[in-house]
């Protein structure tokens, strides 16, 4: 296991790094912020002053040399705008996301696992073909679309949501949590559905009812843990889409999330604290894909044993 | 004439009184896109404790589809419409699905062929060989892994405390063929069906799997039917037989009668297709043809079309099954024709 883990670490490391050095470089192509700080009436020397204050006027392969050499003493700069030590920033506003991603996955997850099972357990019965139904049409909508709407009906029309916004009760999350689910929530069922099919006509499935097990038994004993596979990839997959699909969601509702700040610091040339955004989302999709990799070994032996110690 | 070489050695004659299983006048249906077809036909067997019986066919005869009907695992496209399975006292058809669901595993089990397949890939082995316990005899997780161990001991397995842990892929095609074994027979059932056990394995592996169904049978005192398509493995492993052809039962009877002196031509055909049989330096005899789809099995006999005593009469009229000898039956009308002299 330890083995298993090592070369996971190893592995995953490499595009943790090659994410670093790209938005580096991207973010640097946005402009240069010293026409967005500077009034236009700024002389020459004032902009100098200003570019050599922040290092704006080196070459950006020793501005690189220099930021590296920072992050590795986690020095990760300050912001432009306020002043404040962007890590703060970004562990300010990260919790927030965090919230709002794993609620959806946790709903998406269970309710997933309860429908898609059930219209597993009798393929193209009527709860079948709803539930494809509909989850073909909840993973087909665009979010921001979803999103726009339900201010439109539930917070302009009807008066019943908050339009944007964190203070107040729980009603407040109904329209992230809505918009954020839609998608995950669709594929999910599909998913489930699919490989609980499969699960279910495999062999293993018929020998448990030949030795007189019961329905519960044969669903959840023996057919659910074969299907986690795919389920799990595929969760996966939309959990690291939600942190970065958070940006669309916190812009429109006004979230104060990681997303939010990502597209302030943009607008704002404000490289630190989006430099440290961006690190700090492509960590956790990084820890985030070893837990799914130590999900996997934990459920499936084979997958254990097949890592070449 | 000795057919085949190790034709049933001595074993004990047909036990006197109730069969531990009896299957009558059974045919199942198979619905599919294209209409209903009969996929099992008629067909009637039973079978004694501490015997052997196979059922032979080519594949798609309807032998796998019967025994899957006995322990009532069929598919949902396909539906028994009549006759009765016996064993355990009642008739397995009429019971509700809990009622069938406390027979399975102490008065009827399977073993199935794909040994990796019919094993859960998540699950270690020792907890699956348990699960018979824990259904049917309550024991907690702990005893029935003494029992799973017990089990591995019996069926062979090296090491079975340590290999309990074990998960299916670690195991060889003949081990994990061995734990199906052990997992079917942990609850000593009536009657044992092996749909095919060795069809995956090589030849040594083979013959050892059929000793250990055979010394299995005689320790537990089961009821064994062995479905298959292999000739040697029945001669050698079954005392009765039931020859199967598009879901028809086509002759019936004790394995040296009925291999030694065939009523029927579809058996003569099968046995002549043995290579131990055929002439040296002639090409090696073949069934012609294949048999009839089952959407369009002709009126008359099932076999007409590949027979080489066909007649007008055989496309009218359907044979019955008849008796040849005083525990064998023919469903051909020319069977004397076929008699040795």
């Amino acid at each position: 296991m330890t083995t298993f883990l090592r070369k996971r670490i190893v592995s995953s490391a490499i595009p943790l790094v090659v994410v670093v050095l790209g938005v580096f470089i991207l973010a640097r192509l946005t402009g240069n912020p010293v026409d967005l700080y500077l009034p236009l009436s700024a002389t020459a020397e004032q902009r100098a002053a200003f570019s050599a204050e922040h290092g704006f006027d080196q070459p950006i392969l020793v501005q690189l040399w220099d930021y590296l050499g920072q992050v590795v003493q986690l020095d990760f700069g300050e912001s432009l705008r306020t002043g404040q030590p962007a890590a703060e920033m970004v562990l300010e506003a990260f919790p927030a996301t965090l919230q709002l991603a794993a609620v959806t996955m946790l709903i998406a997850i269970v309710g997933a696992v309860l429908i898609g099972s059930l219209a597993a357990y009798r393929p193209n019965s009527l709860a079948d073909r709803t539930s494809s139904f509909l989850s073909m049409t909840a993973a087909s909508i665009p979010d921001f679309w979803f999103a726009i709407m339900g201010v439109l009906v539930f917070g302009v029309s009807l008066g019943i949501l908050p339009t944007s916004g964190v203070t107040g009760g729980p009603e407040v999350w109904v329209l992230p949590i809505a918009t954020l689910l839609i998608r995950p929530f669709g594929v999910l069922v599909q998913v489930v559905r699919g490989s609980m099919v499969a699960a279910l006509s495999a062999p293993y499935v018929k020998v448990a009812r030949s030795k007189g097990a019961s329905e519960q038994r044969v669903v959840f004993g023996h057919a659910l843990r074969n299907a986690t596979m795919p389920v799990l990839t595929v969760a996966g997959d939309l959990t690291i889409g939600l942190v970065n699909g958070a940006v669309v969601v916190e812009t429109i509702f006004g979230w104060p999330g990681i997303g939010k700040l990502m597209i302030d610091s943009i607008l704002q040339r404000d490289f630190a604290v989006l430099q440290a955004a961006v690190l700090l989302t492509a960590v956790t999709i990084f820890l985030l894909n070893i837990l799914i990799d130590v999900c996997y070994a934990l459920l499936d032996a084979r997958v254990r044993q097949a890592v070449p110690a | 004439m000795n057919p085949l070489p190790g034709t049933a050695t001595a074993e004990p004659e047909a036990r006197t009184g109730e069969p531990a299983l009896a299957v009558e006048h059974l045919s199942v249906d198979l619905h599919t896109a294209s209409g209903t077809v009969r996929a099992v036909d008629d067909v009637s067997f039973s079978v004694h404790k501490g015997r052997t019986l196979a059922l032979l066919g080519e594949s798609g005869c309807g032998k796998s589809m019967t025994a899957l009907s006995i322990v009532g695992l069929l598919e949902p496209v396909a539906e028994v419409v009549g006759g009765s399975v016996k064993a355990g006292g009642t008739d397995v058809l009429t019971l509700g699905r809990r009622a069938r669901r406390r027979l399975a595993g102490p008065v009827l089990s399977i073993v199935f062929q794909d040994a990796l397949a019919a094993l859960n890939p998540v699950q270690p082995v020792g907890r699956q060989l348990g699960e018979p316990f824990r259904i049917h005899h309550g024991l907690s997780r702990r005893e029935a892994k003494e029992k799973a161990i017990e089990l591995m001991r019996i069926v062979g397995i090296p090491e079975p405390r340590a290999r309990a842990r074990s998960y299916p892929h670690q195991f060889s095609g003949g081990m994990r063929q061995r734990l199906l074994i052990a997992m079917a027979v942990a609850l000593a059932p009536d009657v044992l069906l092996a749909d095919e056990p060795t069809t995956a394995l090589d030849v040594t592996v083979q013959a050892q799997i059929m000793q250990l169904l055979r010394d299995l049978r005689a320790e537990r005192d089961m009821a064994v039917v062995l479905i298959t398509h292999d000739l040697a493995v029945v001669a050698e492993h079954a005392d009765d037989v039931v020859i199967m052809y598009a879901g028809n039962v086509v002759e019936t009877g004790p394995v040296r009668e009925v291999f030694a002196d065939p009523r029927h031509p579809y058996t003569r055909g099968l046995l002549d297709s043995v290579p131990e049989r055929a002439e040296k330096g002639k090409p090696l005899p073949a069934v012609g043809g294949s048999p009839p789809e089952l959407s369009n099995v002709p009126p008359g006999c099932v076999f007409q079309a590949r027979c080489p005593l066909a007649r007008e009469r055989c496309a009218d009229e359907r044979p019955r099954l008849t008796a040849t000898g005083p525990a064998r039956a023919a469903a051909c009308h020319f069977s004397e024709e076929l008699a040795s002299v």
